[in-house]
């Protein structure tokens, strides 16, 4: 009963994906991205194929996550708008599992997203670096779905939860360039700011998934990152997508309706 | 803001547990990387001025100073120091003509230039970097001039090349004339030490001459230098270094 529930509701996720056109979208910044890079490459002296790949690459993975994160973001603020939570919960459905099959819904659109943005990578890099950068993508794309979904069930509000859920996205993709430039530094080494800075930093790296190592351009551009990185990737992915859903279920059963 | 929440007593215990264990593991999982460690290979090329440009958002001097600080982590390491002569120079020499590109006022880039890089005890990438450092100065004189001055003392006395001092120094003089009096007078000492005793004599002479200095302590200064130049030159034969 519990898993039919929770299969029925992340369906309708789905559905309300395909239904509002939101793999259209996607293809239609696919082909702006696909436009710009042309353009980019025609200027290129040198190295055009190379700049062509890396920035498509580069340029599709934002686009990915922007789009997927409005997403989930506006199909859950519409639900609480439109009282469409209270009515899925006056039945007999525990809110954890409520939580379940969105989430799971969520992920499931991510899948598609991610097909569509690797397909035009395999015209332009080799067959396994576009493969792992493609299952990259889709680890990457799972963990902001799980992200959006705690944020707006957390701060119930569009603009507070797109601020953290881009907040969040920037500082774990550079986390690793703080990291090194703050345990580097030129002078002073030893000053107490310096040292409190640097252990902000490492128990940021701690809470934080390393996004950075996620879907590398380079990967396609110079290279494939390796079995070895993509399985790690989805180690990361899946413990982040648990924590995370733990979290919004933690909020969700707070919640006062 | 203020939010009507139930009780904690409202969260199930499998949920709490689920997050508390998830917790847990991403922390250990995390605590397991290898801390960032700036390896010599992983500094790729940087990417085009204009591209970083358009990245900048219209605020090319942050991200400038940013990528600054990200390059310098590749080269300044106290207790893992990766040393100089393993970086790749000729990409250090992109990385900072990039930097300088989208930020034209900053001096950092040339401050690591001659001061940092030029350190390497390997003379021929050290001439790398003071022609990358001459090479920035002719296109902003009077912005530069500080560290092609400074290039010109290292030349001088590190790489024992005083024609590269003189050359530098001679450009100062030539091309910065906002430069202060002891930078466009370099080459007038370096002549001098260079045992071309007559050449600085005419030099310091015409500048004199010329009005140029103004200050009376600068005049006492440089007319104390000439007599002795001038009596150097009748007792001691031209320093070796």
């Amino acid at each position: 009963m519990r898993r039919r529930q929770i299969a029925i509701l992340a369906r309708y996720t789905v559905l309300e994906a395909a239904r509002t056109r939101l793999f259209w979208l996607f293809v239609a910044a696919l082909a702006l991205i696909f436009a710009l890079t042309y353009f980019l490459q025609q200027l290129a002296i040198t190295e055009s194929v190379r700049l062509q790949i890396a920035f498509s690459a580069a340029a599709t993975r934002l686009a990915a996550v922007f789009v997927l994160g409005l997403h989930v973001l506006g199909s859950v603020v519409r639900e609480f708008d439109d009282k469409g939570l209270e009515l899925t919960l006056s039945f007999d459905l525990r809110r954890s599992d409520y939580i379940l099959g969105r989430l799971l819904g969520f992920v499931l659109v991510a899948l598609p997203i991610a097909l569509i943005a690797t397909l035009p990578q395999f015209l332009l890099a080799p067959l396994p670096a576009a493969l792992q950068w493609g299952l990259s993508l889709a680890l990457e794309l799972a963990i902001v779905a799980a992200l959006s979904l705690f944020c707006i069930v957390t701060f119930n509000q569009l603009i507070p939860a797109a601020a953290f859920v881009s907040g969040f996205y920037v500082l774990a993709r550079a986390l690793w360039a703080i990291r090194l430039i703050s345990e580097h530094p030129i002078i002073d080494e030893n000053s107490p700011a310096r040292q409190v800075m640097a252990w902000l930093v490492d128990a940021l790296a701690l809470v934080l998934p390393a996004l950075d190592r996620f879907a590398q351009s380079a990967w396609l551009a110079d290279g494939a990152g390796g079995w070895g990185t993509v399985s790690a990737n989805a180690v990361q992915a899946a413990v982040y997508v648990a924590l995370l859903g733990a979290a919004a279920m933690f909020d969700f059963y707070r919640r006062n309706l | 803001m203020a939010r009507d929440e139930r009780s904690l007593d409202a969260v199930p215990q499998p949920v709490f547990a689920a997050l508390i264990f998830s917790l847990a593991l991403q922390i250990a999982w995390q605590a397991s990387e290898p801390r960032p460690v700036a390896r010599a290979e992983a500094l790729l090329a940087p990417p085009p001025a204009a591209i970083l440009r358009v990245a900048s958002l219209g605020e090319p001097v942050p991200l400038a100073q940013l990528t600054t600080l990200y390059l310098q982590s590749f080269d300044n390491q106290p207790g893992i120091s990766i040393p100089f002569r393993e970086l790749d120079y000729p990409l250090v020499i992109r990385w900072l003509a990039t930097i300088l590109d989208v930020d034209p006022v900053g001096q950092y880039p040339l401050m690591m230039a001659a001061e940092l890089y030029a350190q390497v005890p390997d003379p021929a990438r050290a001439r790398m970097m003071f022609d990358f450092v001459y090479q920035q100065f002719l296109r902003d004189p009077d912005r530069r001039w500080r560290w092609l001055a400074h290039a010109a003392i290292v030349a001088r006395h590190r790489l024992k090349d005083p024609e590269l001092a003189l050359h530098y120094a001679r450009e100062i003089a030539r091309r910065a004339p906002h430069a202060p009096g002891w930078a466009r007078q370099m080459h007038i000492l370096l002549l001098a030490d260079m045992g071309e005793v007559e050449s600085a004599k005419i030099l310091l002479g015409a500048l004199l001459s010329s009005g140029e200095v103004r200050d009376e302590h600068e005049k006492h200064f440089l007319l104390g230098r000439l007599e002795a130049m001038e009596n150097a030159g009748k007792s001691s034969p031209p320093s070796k270094n």
